[in-house]
């Protein structure tokens, strides 16, 4: 508040606050076409023209995936703050504090649960705008109380990764979460539940090193980076350039390494389908059931 | 010829001052010298474990890479007998930074795997310094899932900076390798046991070590990233290592107070590389002992063991 706050009546201060976005025009990172925002956002963050795939924020692809946009949240369970006690160049409690403010959620890792396609599912998404999507305890808590939702529920389990691996500032906590998300993908194949991969950029480290190559079917996003070793490191390794293409989804594909490379705006009816297919079995008992009740 | 760390020049000086007086006194050059040179040895062995009893996690780092380090190939010699390495992931190739295979350990049947960093130049380039590419990790896992067959125990060791970052790594999914090596070695009914006898970097140790029971050596490191890598994240200068080996607390001490490690194995003073013999004597018996802690498990219990201790972790600190 600024003294002219203070003297200006309300609907004119209203008037005065009247909040601008930043960028009304967005820049396609492929082929540098701008890009009108409310645009970019009715088209899923797809430049209309490159068909480049923006980074999608968490509420809106999760309004994209479910019928109706209707879901209900997840809880995420709450897990030691700061084992190490760590500061770099700030400290990681600073940090935690400033990413909670900018995305409102307590760590990187959203659930949902809802139908999708009249499909029931259990959805996770990783947040790369929470400090790089990066996997420590809280992440790695959330992913495997997703999982753990979809077995009770007996529904397959989607995660949609984004990271750049381990969250350096919990050490050799943020390593241990790869067992231990990879044991839950165990339990979810003991349960016969479907475990889909979508991965989006990019998807690199410790996370690609576990759970998001673990899936039953790999789905990724054109153009998403996925990969181990970030370019930067391969690079200062091997001494050259890396090949156009590489790491990229359609360079993960032909490798053998993901199913399919999906847009954006297929998405859902693909995941609907592949859930369909795999839960065939129960699906009809389902409807067998519904009608016995009926009748 | 001893390779002495930066750190431990004033144990150096000590050290070359008592070979210097020993040289004299098989010259017989002087009566009194005896007494000084007990005097000088006691001072420079009291040096050497002072220093030791003390190292910060950056020194630990150093000597967790000491080139005379003991190595995978200095472990199977000392602990196993008909050891029969077995070669190649049936799917591309045959990877030597990770050696794998059969053998006895007191007496009985165990699989063997692990990162050699090598001895010399030709060795740490047949080794890749200890670096695998996916073909080391899908023979590490298909070993396991051939010891899980028979009833055989695994035992890691694990040494290595880190899994390869390369074009040809990556082409052909070093990420997935190593996460379908994690899930082998969670999924098997077998004890295993993983030992840090150096380094433990990252996935690329996480891959082999997802086991019933974690030993490290007592100035051993295990790390998310490696202190380079992680300054070069963290500060975004890889000059900072020092403070990154500081602060992401890798040293046995630590993370046996985390819960993340199971024991840690004592050096002798100065650092394995000073006594090998007594470092691999007590690796074995340390690796004894766990066996014997997980031999009454049956297999469901085994497989329950581990998935219980790794979701606990963290939970409570």
């Amino acid at each position: 508040m600024n003294w002219i706050s203070n003297v200006v009546p309300p609907k004119i201060r209203s008037f005065l606050r009247r909040e601008t976005p930043e960028n009304l025009w967005v820049k396609c990172p492929d082929s540098g076409e701008l890009v009108f925002h409310k645009d970019l956002e009715h088209n899923l963050h797809v430049v209309p023209g490159s068909g480049f795939h923006m980074r999608m924020p968490v509420k809106q692809r999760l309004d994209s995936l479910f019928d109706d946009a209707h879901y209900e949240s997840l809880a995420t369970p709450d897990v030691p703050q700061d084992p190490l006690k760590f500061r770099d160049v700030k400290r990681y409690t600073d940090r935690l504090k400033e990413y909670r403010t900018k995305t409102g959620d307590p760590d990187a890792v959203r659930l949902a649960a809802g139908r999708m396609e009249g499909v029931d599912v259990v959805v996770a998404i990783q947040n790369f705008d929470f400090l790089g999507g990066s996997l420590g305890m809280a992440a790695g808590e959330a992913i495997i109380t997703g999982m753990i939702a979809a077995i009770d529920r007996h529904v397959p389990f989607i995660i949609f990764t984004a990271s750049g691996g381990a969250r350096m500032q919990e050490g050799m906590f943020s390593l241990m979460q790869m067992p231990r998300t990879t044991l839950l993908v165990q339990r979810l194949r003991a349960a016969k539940l479907p475990y889909i991969v979508v991965l989006t950029n990019p998807t690199t480290g410790g996370v690609t090193a576990s759970y998001a190559m673990l899936g039953d079917v790999h789905i990724a996003e054109p153009g998403a980076v996925i990969g181990f070793a970030g370019a930067r490191v391969i690079e200062q390794t091997i001494r050259e350039r890396l090949p156009a293409g590489f790491q990229r989804a359609e360079y993960l594909q032909e490798h053998g390494m993901v199913d399919m490379v999906v847009h954006r705006k297929d998405m859902k009816a693909t995941l609907a389908r592949l859930c369909s297919l795999f839960m065939h079995k129960h699906l009809e008992n389902a409807a067998v059931s519904a009608q016995a009740d009926a009748a | 010829m001893r390779t002495y760390l930066d750190f431990e020049k004033p144990v150096a000086d000590l050290e070359a001052k008592v070979d210097e007086l020993r040289a004299l006194e098989l010259n017989g050059e002087s009566v009194s010298i005896g007494e000084e040179l007990t005097r000088l040895e006691a001072k420079a062995t009291k040096a050497l474990s002072d220093l030791y009893a003390g190292l910060t996690p950056w020194q630990k780092t150093q000597v967790a890479r000491h080139p005379q380090r003991p190595h995978f190939n200095d472990y199977i010699t000392h602990l196993v007998t008909d050891f029969t390495p077995l070669a190649g992931d049936r799917a591309f190739g045959e990877d030597q930074a990770i050696v794998g295979g059969f053998g006895r350990f007191q007496g009985r049947s165990i699989c063997v795997i692990g990162q050699e960093k090598g001895s010399d130049t030709d060795s740490r380039i047949k080794h890749n310094f200890g670096m695998a590419r996916p073909e080391g990790y899908r023979k590490a896992a298909r070993l396991m899932e051939l010891a899980d067959r028979f009833d055989v125990p695994v035992l890691s060791l694990v040494d290595t900076a880190g899994a390869f970052p390369g074009v040809d790594a990556e082409e052909r999914g070093q990420a997935q390798a190593i996460a379908h090596s994690i899930d082998v070695c969670l999924g098997i009914g077998v004890p295993n046991i993983a030992v840090i006898i150096g380094e433990g970097g990252s996935g690329g140790a996480i891959a082999i070590a997802s086991c019933n029971k974690v030993l490290m050596l007592e100035h051993a490191i295990y790390t998310v990233a490696s202190p380079e890598a992680s300054a070069s994240i963290l500060w975004r200068e890889s000059g900072r290592a020092e403070d990154a080996a500081t602060n992401m607390k890798i040293t046995a001490q630590d993370l046996l107070r985390f819960g993340i490690i199971d024991t840690i194995i004592p050096e002798p003073a100065g650092g394995a590389h000073r006594d090998r013999d007594r470092i691999l004597s007590a690796t074995g018996d340390a690796i004894g002992a766990a066996l014997g802690d997980l031999a009454s498990f049956d297999r469901e219990a085994i497989k329950m063991a581990r998935a219980e201790k790794f979701l606990a972790m963290g939970r409570r600190i």
